[in-house]
């Protein structure tokens, strides 16, 4: 992968890069991974890890602090799954899609908050896991895998049934929905935290001071609606598998 | 013209044809939505949540486009 000659005059400059497709590789066996995405997958998991470690440690009845803030978000995110599955269904999903909503979010707020480009690697630059498309393939896949896996788990071969269920006539839209759904999950996630930091990077290139900041806060509330919008999905693929397709739900 | 040039015109009009209809279905979104609160005020948050929701999943396709030209600018196959 290499950018066409045109943009690599802008390349030249020191004072902001714009770098797209370049990679920190490691090789782990057979396997060519990009290093710098898991070394920021290690941080977020690791700020989630810490953070719901310190505010389990000494549980108070009356919540202060971080136990506070954990409740309040434990809270969203158990209205989030009881919206798109129902009372009686959200429980088991609720922690696939809180971690789904977790890591997205932090990940996409590190990418945004943490000076990431001051982190000098070879051959590449640090930004959020989001931003590389194997990372949210991988998520969208998992969706995948848990939608399958709800179907079966609860109607056994009979999900089936489900892609001949309103007409026949709709089962090769509904097989073709089986790759368009993790396509489109992950080409929005992947293309929204991309643009918003080529955006950005882009105006600090060109106007170093102050004139980017509305587009970085901008980039902050787009990144938490997507984490928002991929939790919501997860959740309202699952529903429609375990359901059956007689009630819609938003898509 | 080769294929170079012609990647940076089709990524110039990937972008920008993707923008039309996201474009018009966001503004009418957002009229209705208008129309909505100042109907029912009391119903302003309920309507703005899922506001902007649909205007997430509207601007995605414009984002696909924007993926395409992404590839064509930055991954180009066809560049070798």
């Amino acid at each position: 992968m290499e950018s066409l000659e045109g943009l690599s005059v802008i390349n030249s400059f020191h004072l902001a890069t714009i770098e797209v497709g370049k990679h920190f590789i490691w090789k782990i066996g057979s396997f060519t991974v990009h290093g710098q995405v898991f070394m920021t997958s290690w941080f977020v998991i690791s700020v989630l890890l810490i953070a719901s470690i310190l505010a389990t440690k000494n549980i108070q009845r009356v919540p202060q602090g971080i136990q506070n803030l954990m409740e309040y978000v434990l809270e969203f995110l158990r209205d989030l799954a009881k919206n798109q599955l129902g009372e009686k269904e959200y429980r088991p999903w609720l922690p696939f899609i809180g971690t789904l909503f977790l890591f997205i979010f932090v990940s996409n707020w590190s990418g945004a908050l943490i000076p990431w480009k001051l982190i000098a690697i070879p051959g590449s630059e640090l930004a959020a896991p989001t931003n590389d498309i194997n990372t949210t393939v991988a998520l969208a896949l998992l969706t995948s895998l848990a939608y399958f896996y709800a179907g079966f788990s609860k109607k056994g071969l009979g999900y089936f049934a489900n892609y001949i269920e309103p007409i026949p006539i709709l089962l090769p839209i509904k097989i073709l929905e089986d790759f368009t759904k993790p396509l489109s999950l992950s080409f929005r996630l992947f293309g929204n935290i991309l643009a918003d930091e080529l955006v950005v990077a882009v105006l600090v290139f060109l106007v170093p001071l102050f004139i980017p900041l509305p587009l970085m806060a901008l980039g902050l509330f787009t990144s938490a609606i997507q984490a928002l919008v991929f939790a919501t999905l997860a959740g309202a693929y699952i529903h429609e598998a375990i359901e059956g397709h007689d009630e819609e739900h938003g898509h | 013209m080769d294929i170079s040039s012609a990647s940076v015109l089709a990524a110039a009009l990937a972008v920008g044809l993707a923008a039309i209809g996201p474009g018009i279905g966001q503004g009418n979104a957002s009229g209705q939505a208008v129309a909505g609160i100042a109907r029912q005020p009391e119903a302003e948050g309920k309507i703005r949540g899922t506001l902007l929701l649909t205007l997430a999943f509207m601007e995605s396709l414009t984002i696909y486009g924007l993926v395409i030209a992404l590839v064509l600018l930055f991954a180009n196959p066809f560049v070798k």
